[in-house]
């Protein structure tokens, strides 16, 4: 299946990715990988048995994540509060403790769909060809952006009224024109894969 | 296809506690998402056949939310988790 994108288009995909990859990437400090020094070896020439070490330091740093820390909170940014939702509605110690087991795994999920687009994007934009896998990163991936636009523009069910609303030279009309555009991009990326 | 495990043979005594109540995988109303994307996520996730996708989708769109899973707590918090990395919006809780 494919995708048609103008370079301009191309060009949006990509500058609404990479906000995103990098929110789902921050480190709220629990888990203790926002250690740069510690995530890099150290310059120069590596000892036979670095990349041993490197292994062993990952496997602590894991087990580390998931043991000793307390659970995670949700979220204060409420996008990412919606990226990554609490999985018990009320119930905060059950919520925490399920997200201290799945959050970073879901934080890399979506990242990994993301880098999809990100990788088969033609700069000059055109037609993208795509593998059914593909196909469905790109859904998902577009599905979340439009979730960070959803609590951006906080959309409602009514988003044709909201849209008709606004003065085109409200800044926002164009973020809708945007959300309206990757709302259609996903939808015929669902027609193709659900027929 | 598999085949129902033969039951165990459990004693049971009148003081047995009450067997537990199943666990509930519930996906909320969002604005956002696509009707066409939630009815395609529940019938690839769950294997369920496009008029109960599409049953399951308007119930949360009409009601706000549908129960669209039901077993032990461990499947509904797999459950919970593949949704989420579709980004529905789903919760996990116990039948009442």
């Amino acid at each position: 299946m494919s995708v048609s994108l103008s370079a301009g288009e191309a060009q949006l995909l990509r500058t609404l990715i990479m906000p995103m990859m990098d929110l789902l990437t921050e480190d709220r400090g629990h888990g203790g990988r926002d250690d740069p020094a510690g995530a890099q070896p150290a310059a120069g020439p590596q000892a036979a048995g670095g990349r041993q070490d490197d292994v062993f330091d990952q496997l602590e740093r894991m087990f580390d994540a998931n043991a000793g820390a307390p659970a995670p909170e949700t979220p204060e940014d409420p996008v990412l509060a919606r990226l990554l939702p609490d999985a018990y509605r009320e119930d905060p110690k059950a919520a925490g403790e399920f997200r201290k087991y799945t959050e970073s795994s879901l934080r890399e999920a979506k990242k990994y769909f993301a880098q999809t687009i990100l990788d088969t994007l033609p700069a000059a934009g055109g037609r993208v060809k795509l593998t059914a896998d593909q196909a469905r990163d790109w859904m998902r991936a577009l599905n979340d952006v439009r979730l960070t636009f959803g609590v951006r523009l906080q959309v409602t069910e009514d988003f044709e009224g909201q849209l008709a609303a606004l003065d085109p030279e409200d800044p926002k009309f164009a973020a809708f024109e945007v959300y309206g555009w990757l709302g259609a991009v996903q939808e015929s990326l669902v027609q193709a894969l659900g027929r | 296809m598999s085949v129902a495990p033969a039951e165990l043979d459990v004693p049971r005594s009148a003081d047995e506690t009450v067997p537990e109540k199943p666990w509930l995988t519930i996906v909320w109303n969002d604005p956002v998402n696509l009707m066409s994307y939630v009815t395609y996520v529940f019938e690839h996730v769950f294997g369920y056949s496009r008029p109960k996708a599409e049953k399951l989708m308007l119930d949360v769109h009409h009601k706000g939310r549908a129960v669209v899973a039901s077993g032990t707590r461990e499947a509904m918090e797999h459950n919970v988790e593949v949704l989420h990395g579709y980004g529905l919006w789903a919760t996990v809780r116990q039948d009442d």
